[in-house]
């Protein structure tokens, strides 16, 4: 991996896929994971397997917003070039919407279909959010100890106020050490 | 934004009485959103809600649930969205882009020097296996968090005008189009998405034109 690789082509790959899927991301970028794998791994073959489950491991392990595994499958498939693209594309539909909406319905709040639509997105969302943590959990035939490991993270944070930096400590060592 | 004067009038207003303070530069709000991203790790809303609410005291608790309900619903990443509208409210979209290029400039610099670093520790025999299995290790716990958080959220629903029945049946039939089926996401968001949002519709109209008539 060189992080300074020169290649247009890929970068107008990663942008067109990002920013297409920019606008369907209701529920947070994560919700897209499904879809990115089927795009970037499946038909276009930018990434392999292990690159696209490291980008998103290493994001939840990093600091800052989960939106910047798009970042690193940018930088994975496209070096520093690629992680910039990938960023604007997907930020950029988004962010415009996000802003212009916003201040729409900032003026608009007691409309009925505005209501019905910030209501009824609520369990699609809820779904699709469960889907990406389905797609991301290990599978029980050759990594049992692993999902194991997810079903207590599960609990923990649903259930407690245990600091979520911990808990990616644990699984870290629990990894590192091969226990999991 | 059209109102902008009124709701900062109205947030004057409020701030007096709840002590709120607010960001006196755009610098200053870029380093806000800078620090509180460089301590979000596996999500950063709780600590944008510890910072912004508690310790900086720029929102009460209930703008920011209903600042991050808008922003959910919106395409985009949650936070990021957050960050947008609150930077708007304080300086208009010159403080919406301050604040979202603060809430990922530092952790981005941050991510790619560390994935550097990781690529380069993987041709050094050993450190591979081990780097490989903690980010195996990561992945799950990253795996529940997100379910964890699934969890959380849907303990709201309960209160849903569709009734949660039907709210756990439609998130139900989401994952089982994305995780089984395979289906593309914008059908799931289209198709099953619409159908929500009208049956919705209908239900408040219902609820509505009840209250008038009884009224």
């Amino acid at each position: 991996m060189t992080p300074l690789m020169w290649s247009p082509d890929i970068w107008w790959a990663l942008f067109g896929h990002f920013l297409a899927l920019s606008l369907m991301s209701i529920g947070g970028v994560i919700t897209l994971v499904p879809d990115m794998h089927r795009r970037l791994v499946t038909d276009a073959g930018l990434l392999n397997d292990t690159d696209f489950t490291s980008a998103i491991a290493l994001a939840q392990a990093a600091p800052g917003p989960n939106v910047l595994f798009v970042a690193l499958m940018g930088w994975y498939s496209g070096g520093l070039g690629g992680a910039l693209v990938s960023m604007v594309g997907i930020m950029l539909p988004s962010t415009t919407l996000a802003l212009a909406v916003s201040r729409w319905v900032s003026t608009r709040r007691h409309w009925l279909s505005v209501q019905a639509f910030q209501a009824g997105m609520v369990p699609v969302t809820i779904g699709l959010l469960l889907a990406t943590g389905w797609h991301l959990a290990p599978p029980i035939q050759t990594a049992p100890k692993a999902l194991l490991l997810s079903a207590v993270i599960a609990l923990l944070v649903w259930r407690t106020k245990v600091s979520l930096i911990w808990l990616v400590a644990a699984g870290a060592v629990l990894g590192g050490l091969g226990l999991v | 934004m059209p109102d902008a004067s009124a709701v900062q009038g109205e947030q004057g207003k409020g701030g007096d009485e709840a002590g709120l303070d607010r960001p006196h530069s755009l610098w200053h709000l870029f380093v806000a959103f800078s620090a509180l991203a460089m301590q979000g790790f596996g999500g950063v809303i709780a600590v944008a809600q510890r910072e912004l609410c508690e310790r900086r005291r720029w929102l009460t608790p209930q703008d920011f649930v209903e600042l991050l309900s808008g922003a959910q619903v919106l395409p985009g990443p949650n936070v990021c969205n957050l960050s947008l509208m609150i930077g708007d409210r304080f300086f208009g979209w010159r403080g919406a882009l301050v604040a979202l290029a603060g809430m990922i400039a530092a952790p981005m610099a941050l991510m790619l020097t560390l994935a550097w670093l990781l690529g380069e520790a993987a041709n050094v025999g050993h450190a591979q296996d081990v780097i490989r299995h903690a980010l195996g290790g990561i992945a799950a716990v990253a795996a529940g968090q997100i379910i964890g958080t699934v969890l959380k959220l849907a303990a709201p629903v309960k209160d849903h005008v569709l009734g949660w029945p039907a709210c756990v049946a439609l998130a139900a039939l989401a994952f089982s189009m994305m995780a089984w089926l395979h289906w593309p996401l914008v059908w799931v968001l289209l198709g099953l998405g619409s159908l929500t949002c009208v049956g919705t519709y209908v239900l408040l109209r219902r609820r509505a034109v009840g209250k008038g008539s009884t009224a």
